[in-house]
């Protein structure tokens, strides 16, 4: 055996391997915020609606939770083209990812949303309020302070999932490293460092999910305040 | 001339699909191994032990198994020199991958565990391995049992990851089909269907058995 290790060539390329960490970023944070907003209204009439749509979104959260990523992308990407819904490979990306996540989301969230005391949603309806304003008032704050870590976790899994579209070619870090490597011959150096950015990526996110955290939950407590005032 | 999706590619699917069964197992098996290792090591009082195994459940959690793959797979083409099949890479990563998560979850059923079953089995008096051995682990298996027939979901849809390296499993199996027949919006829908088939009864399962156990420790259940 006699191979030499050069990490140099990917040194040269590593503004290449930043691009695709940004777009692996963005493409994340985006499909986590349509996700979330899809996942929040998926919840809401989870928990509230009409028994026949609980139905319908139970079914959707189980079809996303049971079957790969990789094949609902194939599904959006080269399944949808037949029936005249065509995307570029970011688009179709960005839309597998947020779906993928929506289903996580919405079970994630609905368990928070039946952890807020039923008593609390009581006290809101001989207050008078609405569904929608008990929901508004009652339930989402707690409800989400309760699950963010859960949430928080499944954002990293949407991250490190995200390599997976660049099976359609959708030219995010993982993409990248593949044109690199076929170009350069140097495979392992180029995916070991691909490798170490999502590592950084990963560790990087924890720490600002923590830092959300404390910033929105634990700053500012309402009631607690409202409380020791 | 393209052929038309039929019975002989249907069963090309479900020929297909034994090796998505075949690798999961082979990898919830060898990972089951690995991960029991890590979390003992995990939770043992040997600071060392612990930041090993912390570290590398902390690298493979933090990392995509995509790129796992892309090192098991050209790692093992620089160590043996030459381009291999994609089996040993694959089984290989997923091994490793299953190692790290069921370690992860058998950690946290082991620290579950009230310390007083370790003081009981230590006045009894029996040694640290006998305390692991007949006390602690027969408790924590009872409890880890959900989220691990919780992580073989994970494991199956993981597995459909091996087609980007060309291993032909059941996803890679519906790119062929696909490439033969044109219809990819038979093709992969049905792909999903199977997946489905094979991974929400044990999801069912898995909830199930998590009720149950709940139940017996006496875990109230939200309706």
């Amino acid at each position: 055996m006699k191979y030499v290790f050069q990490f140099g060539i990917v040194w040269d390329h590593l503004p290449q391997l930043l691009h695709g960490a940004w777009l692996t970023i963005r493409l994340s944070t985006g499909a986590f915020a349509l996700g979330f907003v899809i996942a929040m209204l998926l919840a809401f009439l989870r928990t509230a609606g009409p028994r026949p749509l609980r139905a319908g979104i139970a079914a959707y959260v189980e079809f996303i939770r049971n079957t790969p990523f990789l094949v609902q992308l194939f599904i959006i990407y080269f399944s949808l083209p037949a029936i005249g819904l065509r995307m570029e490979a970011v688009t179709a990306a960005l839309v597998g990812m947020s779906l993928n996540f929506s289903g996580y989301a919405t079970e994630i969230i609905r368990s928070g949303i039946e952890a807020v005391p039923r008593s609390q949603i009581e006290a809101g309806y001989s207050l008078g309020f609405t569904r929608l304003q008990i929901f508004r008032h009652v339930i989402v704050f707690p409800a989400l302070r309760t699950v963010y870590p859960a949430l928080a976790s499944q954002f990293v899994l949407l991250m490190l999932g995200s390599s997976v579209v660049a099976a359609i070619s959708a030219e995010e870090l993982t993409a990248i490293t593949n044109t690199l490597q076929s170009t350069t011959f140097r495979a392992f150096e180029f995916y070991f460092v691909a490798t170490g950015l999502y590592l950084l990526m990963t560790i990087g996110m924890r720490l600002l999910l923590h830092a959300i955290y404390w910033a929105i939950f634990e700053r500012s407590r309402p009631a607690e305040r409202a409380w020791s005032r | 001339m393209s052929r038309d999706f039929e019975w002989p590619e249907f069963l090309f699917l479900l020929g297909a699909l034994r090796w998505t069964i075949v690798l999961s197992l082979i990898a919830f098996v060898g990972g089951g191994v690995g991960g029991l290792v890590l979390a003992i090591a995990r939770t043992s009082s040997h600071a060392i032990l612990r930041w090993l195994a912390a570290t590398y459940i902390g690298v493979m959690q933090g990392t995509p198994v995509l790129m796992q793959l892309f090192l098991a797979y050209y790692g093992l083409a620089v160590l043996t020199g030459i381009r291999i099949d994609p089996w040993p890479a694959v089984t290989l990563a997923f091994t490793m991958y299953a190692a790290a998560f069921l370690g992860e979850i058998w950690r946290g059923a082991i620290l579950a565990i009230p310390r007083q079953q370790w003081e009981a089995a230590a006045a009894i008096p029996l040694a640290p391995a006998a305390q692991l051995r007949y006390v602690i682990l027969p408790q924590a298996f009872r409890i880890a049992i959900p989220p691990t027939v919780g992580f073989l979901v994970q494991l199956i849809k993981g597995t459909s990851i091996a087609s980007i390296i060309g291993f032909v499993e059941l996803t890679r199996a519906g790119q062929l089909i696909v490439n033969v027949t044109f219809q990819p919006m038979v093709v992969y829908p049905l792909i999903a269907v199977l997946y489905f088939a094979l991974c929400w009864p044990i999801s069912l399962a898995a909830l199930r058995l998590e009720r149950r156990i709940d139940a017996a420790l006496g875990i109230k259940q939200h309706p």
